[in-house]
């Protein structure tokens, strides 16, 4: 065992990757930040108003209305799985918040009493309804993640398929509950709710406070602890996770509660900014949050990803769309577009790889 | 050898499987001294993965009893195998690809250092005592480089530094040089030579004759789930194994 310390190792025959072709540099990741530099400097020829504060404020924020769910699912892309139910998820996320917000300040229902004031006893204590509220939405996320992730790692059903019926089965849900009509955030602490979903902190949009943090968070998650570990080694071979004695159900379920609560809290966000939870909210979301993870560089074959490459992707998409209005071209081209870029951003990623 | 009035670390008596009505292994009886490489070799079907099996805790046996390091062990899972100091090096290697080898060698068993109530990955620590690992078997491998981009042979220390992360005591390797360049088997059977020195039993399982001839001290035929050869390499002959293994010659 005793082998001398001191470099133990020669490395005659064996070269050292250079900086340039390891890490950010040699990835999709990387190459995407390029891109988006140069249609910023673009834009900032094309129009005068594109660097403007107010512009600035607005892409920031229409960014971090799909990038907190593009950071939950980069999670469930990186084990190589995909979560198809998003969209859905978001919608009645925002709806279960919304009704249990105008449930508890309407005096009638069946758990609300009334206290000496004519108010409901919750509203007298001022931001319990916004918590409740919110915690019951994401409680709904929570459960629709745990079913997902119990159907694909237990009974080990396909998540294609798992998710594309939760997407059918949760939008569904969410038209039973409102009747079809949707709901509005409404009661004492609408205001809350209102001022923490769509509000600014010095001039910086709310949702983009959340997503800096949650992003800071995601990134320590994946490179620094052993969860993050196995999540990519799910995705690189999971044979292998499974022989080295990681607990491969267990993370499986994590990551697609994780991809749920993301999404749940991004639907939440949402309807604030909205003012409401229609029925027929963030329909085909899934899609947006989905082409914004893999522009940004995760690999739907699993393995790859992280929270830089979810927030350049949904910040890409933003600039073009953002773009393309500025420069008054029809805006049906959007999606033709967004199209492209992901072929595009693949295809690049693509010829890369061969090349070294 | 030398080591063969030392006690085994492994020993099989009377070990039999089926599978139904399918006798896959009879009464198989073998042993496996610290510091021995054996040879494990049969024609497909001949019971060598049932036995690599059952003694990785994959399987248990119908019959028989396992003794490791001189005690009856019970293995119902692998993990209970890998406790005791058995490690396996799979045909696949079992790695990630997508990981680097400081990664892979410590996956399912981080280094850890707690910052409060939360647990960080230790990279550094991880990656000096990667490092020490390849040095202890002479590869040239850096801890950092992603496992994608190497060699075969390196690839092969990586799986092999990961059983001496454990310091196991009996490493099987299933079918190792069975899909790697001329060089790189080289430096595998240099793995395997690495092992030794530091005591570790191993058991090579493989088809090719003139690997199991460089490296091995003993080799053990096995033909249709029988124990049908047992012999100190020295002597027997590639063409004796070649006919025990087919059948031409019954038992030696």
């Amino acid at each position: 065992m005793a082998m001398p310390l001191e470099s133990p190792v020669t490395f005659s025959n064996v070269g050292k990757v250079k900086w340039w072709r390891r890490g950010i540099f040699a990835s999709q990741t990387g190459y995407v930040i390029l891109a988006l530099l140069a249609l910023m400097v673009v834009m900032h020829f094309a129009s005068p108003y594109f660097f403007t504060e107010g512009n600035m404020q607005n892409v920031a924020k229409n960014f971090s209305f799909i990038a907190i769910a593009t950071l939950g699912i980069t999670f469930v892309i990186i084990t190589g799985g995909i979560d198809l139910s998003v969209g859905s998820m978001m919608c009645f996320s925002a709806m279960i918040t919304s009704m249990v917000m105008v449930e508890l300040s309407a005096p009638g229902s069946a758990f609300v009493h009334l206290a000496a004031d004519g108010k409901t006893v919750v509203a007298n204590v001022p931001g319990l309804i916004f918590l409740i509220s919110v915690l019951a939405g994401l409680c709904a996320a929570l459960i629709v993640g745990l079913i997902n992730g119990f159907c694909i790692a237990v009974l080990g059903l396909s998540p294609f398929v798992t998710t594309l019926g939760m997407l059918s089965i949760v939008r569904g849900l969410a038209y039973v509950v409102s009747n079809g009509r949707g709901s509005f955030p409404g009661g004492p602490d609408a205001d809350y709710f209102y001022a923490l979903t769509s509000g600014d902190v010095l001039g910086v949009p709310a949702p983009f406070i959340y997503l800096v943090i949650l992003a800071l968070a995601m990134a320590v998650v994946l490179h620094h602890s052993a969860f993050g570990r196995h999540v990519f080694a799910l995705g690189g071979n999971e044979k292998a996770a499974e022989l080295t004695g990681i607990p491969v159900v267990r993370v499986k379920i994590e990551v697609y509660v994780i991809c749920a609560l993301a999404a749940g809290l991004q639907g939440i966000i949402i309807s604030g900014w909205l003012g409401s939870a229609p029925a027929n909210m963030a329909t085909s979301y899934e899609l947006n949050v989905i082409a914004a993870a893999v522009i940004g560089g995760a690999n739907l074959a699993g393995g790859i990803g992280g929270p830089l490459g979810a927030i350049v992707g949904c910040v890409l998409l933003e600039v073009i769309r953002n773009g393309l209005v500025l420069a008054q071209v029809n805006s049906y081209w959007q999606q033709t577009l967004v199209g492209v870029i992901i072929i595009l951003a693949v295809l690049v990623d693509r010829i890369r790889s061969r090349m070294t | 050898m030398a080591s063969a009035d030392t006690t085994p670390v492994l020993e099989l008596t009377g070990i039999g499987k089926e599978f139904g009505a399918i006798r896959a292994l009879h009464d198989v009886d073998m042993h496996v001294h610290p510091g021995e490489v054996v040879g494990l070799m049969g024609d497909n079907g001949a019971g060598k993965s049932t036995l690599v099996k059952i003694i990785a805790g994959n399987f248990r046996p119908s019959h028989g009893e396992i003794c490791f390091g001189g005690s009856a062990v019970h293995f119902s899972r692998p993990v209970d195998a890998r406790a005791v100091g058995i490690e396996v090096v799979y045909q696949d290697l079992a790695l990630a690809d997508n990981l680097t080898a400081a990664a892979n060698v410590f996956l399912g068993r981080e280094l850890k250092r707690k910052f409060g109530p939360i647990a960080l990955l230790d990279h550094k620590a991880m990656a000096s005592r990667a490092l020490e690992l390849f040095g202890e078997l002479r590869s040239e491998t850096r801890p950092d480089d992603l496992v994608k981009q190497m060699s075969g042979g390196q690839r092969q220390a990586v799986a092999i530094a990961r059983t001496r992360l454990s310091n196991a005591r009996l490493v099987m390797m299933d079918e190792p040089t069975a899909a790697i360049s001329v060089r790189q088997v080289e430096q595998v059977l240099g793995l395997i030579h690495r092992l030794k020195e530091q005591g570790v039993a191993v058991m090579l399982i493989s088809h090719r004759m003139p690997d199991v001839f460089a490296v091995c001290d003993r080799v053990i035929v096995m033909r249709r789930g029988e124990k049908r050869a047992d012999k100190p390499i020295h002597e027997t002959s590639p063409e004796e194994v070649t006919a025990l293994i087919t059948g031409a010659k019954e038992a030696a």
